[in-house]
C-alpha cells in the first residue's frame, strides 16, 4: 500500500512539474511540432484501420438487434453516437497508449541508460523542459485530432457495412447518423481526450525519465507506460463521463 | 574556504552513498588552473561518481565541491546552469543524442543557450569538428560512427562552449591503443593550447601519464594517494603502486 501511495505521490508531483513547465518560456514549439508529427501523423494508419474495422464490426453486430426491435433505421445514429461519445475517444486513447506510450517510455529510458539525459544537463540545458514537456504537450494536442479521425473512419466503416447489407445511400446514412445529435454529444467527449493525452504523455515520460535500471529498464519502462497509462485512461474516462453528464445534462442520452 | 578558492576545482570532505553502499568517503583534493588530474582506481571505487558530483549530475550526501568561487552542491536552476557552461563533460559512451546528426549534436546547445546567428553557429560547429577531425562526417548520425569517432564527437560537443574545465570519463575505454592515443593527443592539445583544467577518470595509465600532471587514486571510496606519478610509483600502498605502474 505504501508503495502505491509513494507511486501516486511521485507521479502527481511529476505531473505538476509538467504543467508548471508547460507555461514557462521557452515554449519549445519546434520540439512540439516534431512530436506531433511523430505521434500524430504516424499514428494515422493505425487509427484509420482500427476505426474502419470497428465501424464495420459494430454495424454488423448492432444492426440485426435494432431490426429485431423495429429500429433498423436507428443504426446510423447508434453508430455515430457510440463513436462520438465513447468508442472514438477511448479506443484512440488506448491505441495511442500502445503505440506512443511504449515509444516514449522506451526512448527516454534508453536516453537515461546511455547517459544522454545526463549529457543534456551537463550542457546546461533543462532536460525536463526539453525532453518531457514537449512530448506531453504533443500528446495533449494530438489525441483530440486522432479521436476525430477515428470517429470519421468509424462512420465510414459503418456506412460501408450498412451499404453492403441494405444499399443505403450515403446521403441518407449521414442524415440519419447526425439527426438529433447535439454538439454536447461530440465536443466534450472529444475534448476529454486531452486529459487522456496528458495521462499517456505524463505516465510514459515518468517511467522513461525516472528509470535507473540500465538496459533492463528500457523494456520495463515501455511495458509500464502502456499498462499504467491505459488503465488510468479507462479510470479517468469513468470520472470524465460523469463530469460531462453533470455539465451537459442534455448529452446524457 | 579561502584556500579552496585558489583552485579551479576543490572537493572538501565529499561523501556519497547509494542505498546502503557508501561509494565515496571524505574525499578531498583540489585542482589548480590548467592542471590535468587523472583519477585512477579499481572498478566500482567511485571514480565516475566523483566526476558526476563535480558537475552536479549527482549530489553529495556530505561535503562541498567548489568550482571557482561557487559551491556547486548548493546551486540550482540558472545559477547551476551558469557554472556548468564553464565545464565540458565527455561521457564514457560519448552520450551523443542518437536522434540528431553529429552537426546537430553540437549545434543544439548553441541554438538553445546563446543568441548566436545561424552562421556563427555553423562556424563554431565546423571549427570544433575540424579540431577533432570529424568535419567531413558532420551529417552522419551517431549510429554511423565508430567507437573512436564517437569519443571524438563527444569531446567536440564538450568543447563547444570553450569550457575552462573538462571532465572526462574513461576516454580510452573500448578503444584500441592507436585510437586511444589519438584521443590523448586531442586532450593534450586542448590542455597545452587552451590551458583547460582537466579531471580525467581512466584505467589507462599510459594515457594518464601522457596527459595527467597529478594522479588521484581512489580505493574503496577513499582517496588513498594524490600526487605526481613519479612520487606515487614508490607509494607505501600496494594498490597505488600497482595502479600507477606502467602496464
Amino acid at each position: 500500500m505504501k508503495r502505491i501511495l509513494d507511486f501516486v505521490g511521485t507521479v502527481s508531483l511529476f505531473s505538476l512539474k509538467v504543467i508548471a513547465n508547460a507555461f514557462r518560456v521557452p515554449f519549445e514549439f519546434d520540439q512540439i511540432w516534431t512530436y506531433v508529427d511523430e505521434m500524430g501523423v504516424r499514428s494515422l494508419p493505425l487509427v484509420a484501420s482500427s476505426g474502419l474495422a470497428l465501424g464495420v464490426v459494430m454495424t454488423l453486430h448492432t444492426r440485426n438487434v435494432l431490426i429485431m426491435f423495429g429500429a433498423g433505421a436507428m443504426s446510423p445514429k447508434l453508430q455515430s453516437l457510440s463513436f462520438f461519445v465513447e468508442i472514438g475517444p477511448l479506443v484512440a486513447a488506448l491505441l495511442v497508449a500502445g503505440r506512443v506510450g511504449a515509444s516514449i517510455g522506451a526512448v527516454l529510458a534508453d536516453m537515461r541508460a546511455t547517459e544522454q539525459i545526463d549529457a543534456v544537463e551537463a550542457l546546461s540545458m533543462d532536460s525536463f523542459k526539453l525532453l518531457v514537456v514537449p512530448r506531453v504537450v504533443a500528446c495533449v494536442l494530438v489525441l483530440p485530432l486522432l479521436t476525430m479521425f477515428m470517429d470519421f473512419c468509424g462512420l465510414i466503416g459503418g456506412y460501408l457495412s450498412e451499404y453492403n447489407l441494405s444499399q443505403l445511400s450515403l446521403r441518407l446514412y449521414s442524415t440519419r447518423a447526425f439527426a438529433g445529435l447535439e454538439w454536447s454529444n461530440f465536443v466534450p467527449p472529444t475534448l476529454k481526450t486531452m486529459v487522456f493525452g496528458f495521462i499517456i504523455g505524463t505516465v510514459s515520460c515518468f517511467f522513461g525519465y525516472t528509470t535507473n535500471e540500465g538496459a533492463e529498464g528500457v523494456g520495463r519502462a515501455a511495458t509500464n507506460s502502456v499498462v499504467v497509462s491505459s488503465l488510468l485512461c479507462i479510470l479517468a474516462d469513468a470520472i470524465l463521463v460523469k463530469i460531462i453528464f453533470l455539465m451537459f445534462p442534455e448529452s446524457a442520452v | 574556504m579561502n584556500e579552496a578558492r585558489e583552485f579551479v576545482i576543490s572537493l572538501d570532505r565529499v561523501s556519497k552513498s547509494f542505498g546502503n553502499k557508501q561509494v565515496l568517503r571524505d574525499v578531498s583534493f583540489s585542482v589548480a588552473p590548467g592542471e590535468a588530474i587523472c583519477v585512477l582506481g579499481r572498478s566500482g571505487t567511485g571514480k565516475s561518481v566523483t566526476l558526476k558530483l563535480m558537475i552536479a549530475l549527482l549530489r553529495p550526501d556530505a561535503g562541498h565541491i567548489w568550482i571557482g568561487e561557487a559551491d556547486i552542491t548548493q546551486l540550482e536552476g540558472k545559477q547551476l546552469s551558469r557554472v556548468r557552461r564553464k565545464m565540458g563533460f565527455l561521457f564514457q559512451g560519448a552520450a551523443l543524442f542518437d536522434s540528431l546528426t553529429l552537426h546537430d549534436n553540437l549545434a543544439l546547445p548553441l541554438r538553445r543557450l546563446t543568441d548566436k546567428s545561424k552562421r556563427e553557429i555553423e562556424q563554431i560547429v565546423d571549427r570544433v569538428l575540424r579540431e577533432v577531425r570529424l568535419v567531413d562526417d558532420k551529417h552522419k548520425m551517431p549510429v554511423e560512427l565508430s567507437g573512436g569517432m564517437k569519443k571524438r564527437a563527444g569531446l567536440a560537443r564538450a568543447l563547444v562552449f570553450e569550457p575552462h574545465i573538462l571532465l572526462i570519463d574513461e576516454p580510452s575505454s573500448g578503444l584500441d591503443r592507436i585510437t586511444a592515443s589519438e584521443i590523448d593527443d586531442l586532450l593534450l592539445d586542448q590542455k597545452i593550447r587552451q590551458r583547460t583544467t582537466m579531471v580525467i577518470v581512466t584505467h589507462d595509465v599510459h594515457g594518464a601519464r601522457r596527459v595527467g600532471d597529478r594522479f588521484a587514486v581512489l580505493d574503496h571510496g577513499r582517496l588513498v594517494a594524490f600526487g605526481k606519478p613519479q612520487e606515487l610509483a614508490n607509494d607505501e600502498n600496494e594498490t597505488v603502486r600497482k595502479l600507477v605502474a606502467e602496464q
